[in-house]
Order: C-alpha cells, then sequence, then structure tokens
C-alpha cells in the first residue's frame, strides 16, 4: 500500500499555546483518518498544516512521499480542502459556483442539473447563493466531491449544517472514494454510520491538559 | 490528480471576479461618481475662472483619482476571504503571484480604466487647457495600474484585521506620492509646451516595476493573512 500522508513529529503551537506536540500521522491510499478532540483542542490546525496552508512549529508532512517544498504545485494538484468556510460566491447562483468551481478543477461537468439533483440543489440552482440557507451553501461547497479528480480529500468538519439525509449523502460518496482507492481525513463531532474498511480514529487532546 | 493549467485557472478565477462585480455594479459606479463630484466641487469653491481652474485642474483630477483608489480598496480581498475563496485560491495548483497579477488585473480593469475613460470630462469641468489632455491620460493610463497593484499589496495585508480600512488609506497614500509628483509635472510641462517624455518614461518604468514586483509582495501578504 502506498503511504499518501506521512507527517511526522508535528509540533503546533498558537497564541502561545501548544496544541500537540510530537504528533506522527500516518495515512495509506484507501484509508480515512477521523480526528477528534475538544473544541480548540487543534483539529483544524491539524488539517491545515497537512493541506499545507499552516507550518508547524516542527516537524514535516510528506504528500505522496514528497515534502511540499520540492514541488507545491504537484502536491496541491493531488489534494482537495474544504474548510470551515465554504468558499461559495454569494452574488452567483448555484450552478454558476458550481461551474467555476469545475473550471479550477480543470473538469468540465458534463451534466450540471443532473449533478445538482444528486447534492440536493435541484429547483433552486438559479437562485443567487446568500439567498440559500447555510446547509444548502455548504451542498454547494460539497458538490465538488462529485467531480474533483483530487485523490486525497482533506475535510474539516464536513457535516455542519447539512441535515441527516445530507450527512448519508455525503458518506456513501466517502464511500465510493476510498472504494477506487482515494484518501480521506475528515474531523466530525458525530460519530460516523459508515465502516470504511481502514478506519484510523486519532484523538487530539492538548499535552497541556493533562499537566 | 487536477490537471488545470495555469492559464485555464486564471482565466476562470477572472471569470469569476468580473461575474461577481457585475451582479454589484455599484462598487464600480460609486467611485466614479465620487470623482465627478469631488471635480465638481472645486469650481464652486475657487470660482469658475480659467486662469486659477485650468491650473490647478491636473493636480485636483489627479489628488481625486487617488483618494477613488482608496474609495472600497478594502473591499478587493475582503470578501474573498470572508468566504473562504482566499484560502481555496492559495491551494489551486498554479503560483499565487500568477493569481495576485490577475487580481490585479481585474482591479484595474473595474477601477482604473472607467476612470481613464471618466478623465476628458473631468478635465473639461475643469477647465483644463486642451494642450494637457493627452498628456493627462497618458499619465492616466499608466499610473492607474501602479494605484491598482500599490491597493492590491495594502489590502492583503489589512484583509485579516476586522476594519482595516483608515489603516489602509494611511498605509497606501504615502506610497502614492512619487505617482503624483511625476503625473502632475508632466501634465504642467506639457501646458507650458516643454518636453514631458522624461516624465513619461519615469511613470511608464514605475509601472513596470511595481507591477513586477506587487504579485510577489501580494502573496506574501495573503499567505500571512490566511494564517
Amino acid at each position: 500500500m502506498t503511504m499518501v500522508v506521512n507527517a511526522q513529529q508535528l509540533t503546533s503551537v498558537r497564541a502561545g499555546r501548544t496544541l500537540f506536540a510530537d504528533l506522527d500521522v500516518q495515512v495509506e491510499a484507501g484509508g480515512v483518518l477521523h480526528v477528534q478532540g475538544p473544541n480548540g483542542a487543534g483539529k483544524s490546525t491539524l488539517l491545515r498544516i497537512i493541506a499545507g496552508l499552516l507550518q508547524p512549529l516542527q516537524g514535516q508532512v510528506e504528500l505522496f512521499g514528497e515534502p511540499a517544498d520540492v514541488d507545491r504545485e504537484q502536491w496541491q494538484r493531488r489534494l482537495l480542502f474544504i474548510g470551515h468556510k465554504p468558499g461559495v460566491k454569494s452574488e452567483l447562483t448555484a450552478l454558476e459556483n458550481l461551474e467555476l468551481q469545475a473550471g479550477f478543477d480543470g473538469v468540465v461537468i458534463d451534466d450540471p442539473w443532473q449533478l445538482a439533483e444528486t447534492v440536493g440543489l435541484l429547483g433552486l440552482e438559479d437562485i443567487s447563493a446568500q439567498q440559500l440557507s447555510a446547509g444548502q451553501q455548504r451542498r454547494i461547497a460539497l458538490a465538488r466531491l462529485w467531480f474533483s479528480p483530487a485523490p486525497l480529500w482533506i475535510l474539516d468538519e464536513p457535516f455542519t449544517a447539512l441535515d441527516q439525509p445530507g450527512i448519508e449523502l455525503l458518506q456513501q460518496r466517502f464511500a465510493e472514494h476510498t472504494g477506487h482507492g482515494g484518501t480521506l481525513i475528515l474531523t466530525s463531532h458525530q460519530p460516523l454510520s459508515w465502516q470504511p474498511p481502514q478506519l484510523q480514529q486519532l484523538i487530539i487532546r492538548s499535552p497541556e491538559a493533562h499537566d | 490528480m487536477i490537471k488545470a493549467s495555469t492559464w485555464q485557472v486564471v482565466k476562470t478565477l477572472m471569470r469569476r471576479d468580473l461575474k461577481v462585480a457585475l451582479r454589484r455594479r455599484s462598487d464600480i459606479i460609486n467611485p466614479l461618481l465620487f470623482v465627478l463630484m469631488v471635480v465638481s466641487l472645486f469650481p464652486l469653491a475657487v470660482g469658475p475662472g480659467p486662469d486659477v481652474l485650468g491650473r490647478i485642474a491636473a493636480g485636483v483630477i489627479w489628488v481625486t483619482a487617488l483618494l477613488a483608489a482608496l474609495l472600497g480598496s478594502e473591499r478587493l480581498f475582503r470578501d474573498d476571504y470572508l468566504d473562504g475563496s482566499l484560502e481555496q485560491m492559495i491551494l489551486l495548483p498554479v503560483p499565487l503571484p500568477v493569481l495576485a497579477l490577475a487580481k490585479i488585473a481585474i482591479h484595474w480593469l473595474l477601477s482604473g480604466l472607467p476612470l481613464v475613460i471618466l478623465a476628458p470630462l473631468a478635465a473639461l469641468l475643469l477647465k483644463l487647457p486642451v494642450e494637457g489632455w493627452s498628456t493627462l491620460l497618458l499619465t492616466l493610463l499608466l499610473g492607474t495600474p501602479i494605484l491598482s497593484a500599490l491597493t492590491a499589496i495594502g489590502a492583503a495585508l489589512t484583509v485579516s484585521l476586522g476594519r482595516g480600512g483608515a489603516l489602509l488609506s494611511l498605509l497606501l497614500l504615502p506610497l502614492f506620492i512619487p505617482l503624483l509628483i511625476f503625473a502632475a509635472a508632466a501634465v504642467e510641462g506639457a501646458l507650458v509646451g516643454a518636453p514631458v517624455v522624461g516624465q513619461v518614461v519615469l511613470l511608464a518604468g514605475l509601472m513596470v516595476l511595481t507591477l513586477t514586483l506587487a504579485p510577489l509582495a501580494v502573496a506574501g501578504a495573503i499567505r500571512v493573512s490566511v494564517n
């Protein structure tokens, strides 16, 4: 099995507080890493470090066997990160947002209406996103998972604001992705109803909490 | 593996920003109305005589252009920052300075170019003698890209501050001074019939320098701000 994420001895300090120290993370192709921990434990920080948005204080991250400083562009071509903010343009409609996102991912959506139906946005496709609810905006952002060719998905709280059918739908998509050898790192407070064959649980507790 | 080419990503980014801007037209029109209003205040304040107005016209138009550039400058990256697009921009498989240059180009297209187009009307209102018109337009054409590039640096640096508007103005205005000096001197020279090649070439050089280095500074500032 090829190692997709290999992070060694990560240490991160934010605002003078040690979030985690000497943390090792390893995920293989087809694997799922479920990061858990209380609010403020550093889950998002860890995900942002793996995605290359933040530099750890110590340690280094390798994706697909390469550190980021060798060829950053190659790195970024293989990962998809969706954070707390959906990255959806509120002035544009759902379909326009999907089409532009597809442009960034270098793909053309064959049937945007079909995609809108799949992610539960049918009937809302020509309303500007600012008139949609938080959950619907989230669905626009997550629709990217249905066409993105990136093998590594890093999702920070993907279930936020989604209803129960939405959460089920998303987990079905996760199962398809990992079934095809894709890799997934996610944080969430609720347990997954889906049981992936290669699930790792990582629970972050601030080292200072034990003092 | 995401296979988007650099050009495809840049094109998508520019298309998105143009679409968003055209949905909020007031952001484009308000600075232009501001320019027209300020320019039309001067004949009221200093009197409509062509001798005084004509002499200060070029300076007034340039100062107004600088102030108009500050209007809405904090919006340049603010919306992208708030909705998460800025974070996604860093993750695009294209060097960040290239995307920063695309952002600067869009900003110029929506704020600099309309100003150049509006300039003859402002010159007319201020009774700028006709000999100075072509030089004024040339300095604006060379100077507004500099304004966009410097504004982008300031906006990227202050984007994560809650209310960076006033700070941004204080940060940017001193940087505009060299531009103002050369541009005003060129138009003044044209009015008295002196050669203006020197100032114009200097402005062109300044433009090339800013457009080359600003994208690097903007990219660095965005990375810091998104952390």
